[in-house]
């Protein structure tokens, strides 16, 4: 049943790609019977770094994410939008299997990572998390000092010879977050109290301290001042180089900035993705155009 | 739609004539007063609370601050060589087994040169405790030279003297109603006048184990043996409650057998604990053969009855860990027992300490388990290991509460106050330790 879904989906996606009459304005997908058929725009790329296929997951009996097809590309940007509650988080946390952690949370379809199904009983997922990276939605330091935050992660992978070496990515990870300044002389202080957005940046430079090859960012930004986000979206710039992103974001601004290929959620269901351009300035479904156009809710 | 509601509501309270901040106001009144009774009520439960454990305190301090002090009669003891060493050796084996009592009767005889009858010469011999005849020999022992001398020794007078220098015995009661005779009191207070009769710090209390009599009764056993006991119990119970806890919470599945494991361990916390003794009886001693009245066992009893207690406040202190921590350490790649052990266990370490430290306290004050494997044994020597025959503290003072001269009474509240100092100290430990684990960060 759910394959067969699933075929279709990716059939009416492809198709759609190709399709003049739904391309523009004029002849948006309308809301109604047909509304959650599938996702609008090409939700395949020709080589993938990450791929979720009829991904499923379920709270107990909510049904928080229901059959999303996703492909994250190499050295590409992908913004997760969508109003509040819709299932980004949820999704996102799929990549590295941060759902495994509640227990309530039961994870269905198949997602890979260079080719390799993550979700196979043999996966350890200790490589898996130090491979795919992640900055949570709530800032979540350990209790222990600014230092130990961030020399934690390479400790325990042994990506440090000596304390030179970890002196040195502690420094680096914190000068890229754009927090070096505020906490060189106060390294050996609880990271707890850190305010709210210094605590954001020092999740995220605990994050990269261990080089992951895929960043998972949870609202990265929802607690800075712009010049601290200008900070940041430089840094995703930077990491683009070498590494894949994908970002959940409510600034639409933000998402447009940093991101190559942005998708839509809503209600669980991944409703449009395209080209970041295209999806800003021509939106294909009603729901992404009501949603970009401040119309919604 | 909502919005529309509120907007309205506004309004209605705007057209009633009484904006928001006149309601508000009008029903601060209620609300200060209802906070005032609350606190009033809280206030007056902690002072109830105190008023009792001050009450608990001043009657065993009342009854028993009196036994760390002991009646001491000085006496001109002779040492004469006829009845030590008559034949001037100093062998120590003859010194070790002379007559000492004889020295005391002497000098008692000396003192009192107006007692003559047999009856009467008793009653004088029991004024002083048949204990002094070992200070006696120790003296002699230490310094053979003092033989031939005469010199004053300070010896412990008859638990009965003593409870009559501190008042305990009623001068006024008629002979027969008093465990002291008339005459004896004339002794005493002849001996009084002479500045001969003093009250001593009583360190033997502390230093010597149990006796049949009680101005020779002290508490050291007993400590030492509920120190070795609590040394088991401990050695043997954090670990192993740590661990289950851990195990439980972080490891293993949830499904109907750690849910049966979790009933069943807060079933064996309501155990009643002399449940325990009898387990204890009949595993460790009838089947292990380990020793009565052993420390070792009364650990592992003791272990058995506090492991429910440390698993279930361990538990508790896993669980209050906020979940966002283990995300942020799983997150970052750390395995499951680096998250634990890393993260989860340090913040957890302070609730678990309080449980340990609350389950050693109740071990400290358990009597009832270890009466069932022999603990409650009238034992003399102090235990000097945990598989020496011993008592424990609580036993102690049951044993003690049981007896009837009037000076156990006093040894009972200043065994229950040497209890009492002991726990204070472990709770002391508990705050420290606990203050010490949460500044690491
Ligand atoms: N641990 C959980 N247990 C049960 N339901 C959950 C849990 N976490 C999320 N949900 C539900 O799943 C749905 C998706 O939640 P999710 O956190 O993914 O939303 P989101 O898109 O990230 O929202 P936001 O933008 O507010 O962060 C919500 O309806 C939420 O109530
Ligand atoms: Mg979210």
């Amino acid at each position: 049943m759910l394959t067969e879904i699933t075929t279709l989906n990716q059939r009416e996606a492809g198709a759609m790609g190709h399709s003049a009459i739904l391309r523009d304005g004029a002849n948006k997908v309308k809301p109604g019977a047909g509304e959650f058929a599938g996702t609008v725009g090409k939700i395949t790329l020709a080589d993938p770094r990450m791929s979720a296929r009829n991904v499923d997951v379920f709270y107990g009996d909510k049904h928080a994410i229901q059959n999303v097809s996703l492909d994250i590309g190499k050295n590409e940007v992908i913004s997760m939008i969508g109003p509040s509650g819709c299932g980004k988080s949820t999704f996102l946390r799929c990549f590295n299997r941060m759902n495994d952690t509640i227990d309530s949370c039961r994870v269905t379809g198949e997602i890979t990572l260079d080719g390799q199904d993550i979700y196979d009983k043999s996966k350890d997922v200790v490589p898996l998390r130090a491979q795919v990276g992640m900055v949570f939605q709530k800032p979540n330091p350990f209790p222990k000092s600014i230092y130990d935050n961030i020399a934690y992660g390479p400790r325990i992978h042994g990506l440090a010879e000596g304390r030179d070496e970890m002196d040195e990515i502690v420094e680096s990870s914190l000068r890229r977050a754009g927090l070096w300044k505020e906490v060189k002389d106060r390294l050996d202080q609880p990271g707890t109290g850190l305010s709210g957005g210094q605590q954001q940046r020092l999740c995220i430079a605990r994050a990269i301290a261990v080089s992951p090859e895929v960043i998972l960012m949870d609202e990265p930004c929802s607690a800075l001042d712009p010049i601290a986000t200008a900070i940041i979206e430089e840094l995703i710039d930077e990491l683009r180089e070498n590494f894949t992103i994908a970002i959940v974001t409510h600034s639409m601004q933000q998402a447009a900035r940093v991101s190559q290929r942005t998708a839509y959620f809503h209600l669980g269901r991944l409703i449009e993705v395209g080209n970041t351009d295209d999806i800003f300035t021509h939106p294909r479904h009603k729901l992404t155009e009501d949603y970009i156009t401040g119309r919604f809710g | 739609m909502s919005c529309a509601n509120i907007v309205n509501s506004m309004n209605d309270s705007n057209t009633n004539g009484s904006t928001t901040v006149e309601k508000v106001n009008a029903s601060l009144k209620r609300r200060y007063a209802r906070e005032r009774r609350f606190r009033r009520m809280g206030l007056s439960a902690v002072m109830l609370g105190l008023a009792f454990v001050s009450l608990l305190f001043l009657s065993i301090i009342g009854n028993g601050y009196s036994a760390f002090q002991q009646t001491k009669v000085r006496l001109a003891i002779s040492f004469d060589e006829q009845l030590l060493d008559p034949s001037g050796e100093r062998n120590p084996k003859v010194l070790s087994s002379a007559d000492y009592n004889g020295l005391i009767k002497n000098a008692l005889r000396q003192a009192f040169p107006a007692v003559q009858s047999r009856q009467d010469k008793k009653e004088l011999y029991r004024l002083i405790s048949n204990g002094g005849s070992f200070r006696l020999r120790e003296m002699v022992l230490d310094d053979p030279a003092i033989i031939g001398t005469t010199r004053d020794v300070w010896l412990s007078a008859d638990d009965d003297i003593d409870m009559l220098v501190k008042g305990h015995i009623d001068r006024n009661l008629t002979e027969d109603d008093r465990r002291v005779k008339d005459s004896v009191i004339a002794w005493i207070d002849q001996l009084d006048q002479q500045g001969a009769v003093d009250l001593a710090f009583n360190a033997g209390f502390f230093t010597s184990g149990d006796s049949r009599e009680p101005e020779q009764a002290g508490i050291g056993g007993a400590i030492m043996g509920s120190i070795y006991t609590l040394l088991v119990t401990l050695v043997l119970s954090f670990p192993i409650g740590v661990a289950a806890a851990i195990y439980l919470e972080e490891f293993a599945p949830q499904n109907r057998w750690t849910d049966l494991i979790e009933v069943n361990i807060n079933n064996l916390a309501a155990v009643p604990s002399i449940v325990f003794g009898l387990l204890g009886l009949a595993v460790f001693i009838n089947f292990f053969g380990l020793p009565r009245s052993a420390p070792l066992v009364g650990g592992l009893v003791l272990t058995l009855m506090t492991l429910p207690t440390i698993i279930i406040a361990s538990r508790a202190a896993l669980k209050s860990v906020p979940p966002s921590i283990r995300e942020a350490a799983l997150g970052i790649g750390a395995s499951r027992m680096q998250m634990v052990f890393h993260h989860v266990m340090p913040l957890a370490m302070p609730g678990m300490l309080t449980g340990t430290i609350i389950g050693m306290a109740q071990a400290l004050g358990e009597s009832a388990p270890l009466l069932m494997i022999g603990m409650v044994a009238f034992i003399v020597d102090i235990p000097g290991g945990p598989l020496d025959p011993s008592t424990v503290l609580p036993v102690q003072i049951f044993l003690w509460a049981d007896s009837p001269e009037r000076a156990f009474v006093e040894r009972t509240s200043a065994a229950i106050m040497v209890l009492l100092g002991f726990l204070i100290v472990m709770n002391l430990l508990a705050v420290i330790l606990r203050k010490r684990f949460e500044r690491r960060w």
